[in-house]
């Protein structure tokens, strides 16, 4: 049974089966088929991981409500999620806040509208751009630092090891950081609220030489609660959206550095495009 | 202490146990039973599945079939709290230790005895400490972190929180892969006297033999998903099975086939 080449390429073409097809309709044929395939596993592995997420999301939740509850760890993230964002978004919201000054004013200089600067600032800072871009940057800073950790975890069987000492890594790792992702981010976008207000404030009075007083009261006098209340709703969503992208994409992040890399790309990507798709719906929600 | 005259119990047995993830079927009906107060040791090559099979009796794997009975209860589909109760009788020294990074090591140790215990914080320290020492550790290193000690300290600390919470059953992943052969004997020493003190069953898994022999009083050897052979320590090299043979001889040639 030795075949040469020469025999092979002799037998050469093999009986196709979709019958009397020319080599290069039956190249197409299998190509759409292969991509069909393609297209069909890539729509399943969706569904099956929108299932995932969902059933992880529940769980978290339940989980931050039911007791025992680890205060002490609850403690620990809102320092880390909170506290230590605060320079982060503190720096954000700032120039965020003097660069909408500058741009505005220069833009309604051309039709004369330069009094709207102060309502410009104060009701994209509040109702858009501290939300959005705080989220954002603690999608990066804490999505990604939990992704990291909890990834890690999983991969040197710590988290098997919670579970054998009768601890449940819901409770222990991933509701704690649901909760004060949750109940931190509100509050971080009420501080950037105020330093970028500020921001804008500063630009305003120092270099397109506003009034101060006339700026504050305009300020005043536009915003209205529901601008600043629509404005840390999203940033408890955003909250949300960030803790568990970490979380779970740690959880379930494949072994060895390779897989824990790639938890932490995917929690900060998904939390960003997730971020910025809620912004959309909750904004449609709140104004229209 | 289980006297010698006392009727030997199943402690642990599993039947027909089946795991597969996807076409790669890892255990293909796996029966074992071991007595209680008995040292039994898995042997087997590299991803044979010694590790699922352990991780089905813990239940951070679910089995696709076949029981799991532990004390003559079935354990393989309990809720949660159940499964709870049960993982206060065991007690498991993980292959790479898995110490929690962010705690200092007292509180590694005294983990089980904080949350599934619900101990105070303070008598917990000091059982902690104990054990510390009984593993051979200084009460110095107790502050520190699982990232300032050595892989050997660090296999210590492991032991100390699998019998802090004194269980009935320890499992052992490869105790003593990663060691210098000195550090492995230390090892070696400090479970058959861990499992002697606590009168608890030990179930071991390793490929090491010299491990296998020192911490065993029963040897079952995991080939293909199945246990092919199980006897005394002592019958190992008189036995005829020539997988066993092959195995304990470390020879390349034989019935077992290394995979590509
Ligand atoms: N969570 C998992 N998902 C998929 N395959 C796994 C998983 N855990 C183990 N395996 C596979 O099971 C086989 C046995 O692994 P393991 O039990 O770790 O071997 P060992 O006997 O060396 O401990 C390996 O082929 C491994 O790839
Ligand atoms: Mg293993």
């Amino acid at each position: 049974m030795t075949t040469t080449p020469a025999t092979l390429s002799e037998e050469t073409p093999p009986p196709c089966p979709a019958g009397g097809l020319c080599p290069l309709a039956r190249r197409i044929c299998v190509s759409v088929l292969d991509s069909c395939e393609a297209i069909g596993a890539t729509i399943l592995h969706l569904f099956q991981s929108c299932g995932r997420l969902t059933m992880f999301a529940g769980k978290a939740v339940l989980h931050a409500f039911l007791p025992p509850i680890y205060l002490r760890l609850v403690g620990r993230q809102i320092m880390d999620i909170g506290f230590y964002s605060l320079p982060v978004v503190g720096m954000t919201a700032l120039f965020t806040g003097m660069v909408l000054a500058l741009q505005s004013y220069t833009g309604f200089a051309r039709f004369n509208a330069e009094s709207a600067v102060a309502g410009v600032v104060v009701l994209s800072v509040t109702r858009e751009l501290a939300p959005v871009l705080a989220g954002l940057m603690v999608a990066g800073r804490i999505g990604a630092a939990i992704a990291a950790e909890i990834g890690t975890m999983r991969v040197t069987e710590q988290i098997d090891a919670l579970v054998t000492l009768s601890v449940n890594p819901f409770k222990y790792l991933i509701a704690p950081r649901v909760v004060a992702g949750t109940l931190m981010l509100p509050l971080l976008v009420l501080t950037g609220d105020i330093i970028g207000v500020f921001g804008g404030y500063l630009v305003s009075i120092y270099t397109l030489g506003f009034n101060p007083s006339s700026y504050l009261t305009q300020t005043w006098d536009i915003l209205e609660t529901i601008d600043v209340m629509s404005g840390l709703i999203k940033a408890g969503v955003f909250g949300l959206i960030v803790s568990l992208m970490g979380c779970y994409h740690g959880f379930h992040s494949d072994h060895g550095a390779q897989g824990v890399g790639a938890a932490t790309t995917n929690a900060v990507v998904t939390a960003s495009i997730l971020i910025l798709i809620s912004n959309y719906i909750l904004t449609q929600a709140f104004f229209s | 202490m289980t006297g010698d005259g006392k009727k030997l119990t199943t402690k642990l047995q599993l039947c027909g146990l089946r795991k597969s993830f996807g076409t790669n079927h890892v255990l293909r009906g796996v029966d074992l039973s071991i007595p209680t107060g008995r040292s039994l040791v898995i042997i087997g090559g590299s991803g044979t599945g010694k590790s699922v099979m352990l991780k089905c009796i813990l239940g951070l794997v679910a089995p696709d079939h076949g029981s799991i009975l532990v004390d003559g209860a079935e354990t393989a589909h309990l809720d949660t709290r159940g499964r709870d109760r049960l993982m206060q009788k065991f007690g498991m020294l993980f292959q790479s230790a898995a110490l929690f990074d962010s705690l200092p090591i007292w509180e590694n140790v005294a983990f089980g005895l904080i949350h599934g215990k619900h101990m105070d914080r303070g008598d917990s320290r000091s059982i902690a400490i104990d054990k510390l020492k009984s593993v051979g550790l200084s009460e110095k290193i107790a502050d520190l972190y699982p990232a300032e000690l050595s892989g050997g300290m660090r296999k210590r600390v492991g032991l100390a929180r699998a019998i802090a919470t004194n269980p009935d059953i320890l499992f052992f992943d490869e105790p003593t892969t990663g060691l210098d052969p000195i550090m492995a004997d230390v090892i070696n020493d400090l479970i058959v006297k861990c499992v002697r003190d606590l009168g608890a069953t030990a179930l071991s898994i390793t490929h090491d033999m010299a491990s296998a022999r020192k911490i065993a009083d029963e040897v079952a050897m995991l080939y293909e998903g199945q246990i092919i052979w199980q006897g005394p320590v002592d019958s190992l090299d008189s036995c005829d099975n020539p997988y066993v043979d092959q195995f304990i001889h470390g020879r390349a040639d034989g019935p077992i086939t290394t995979a590509a």
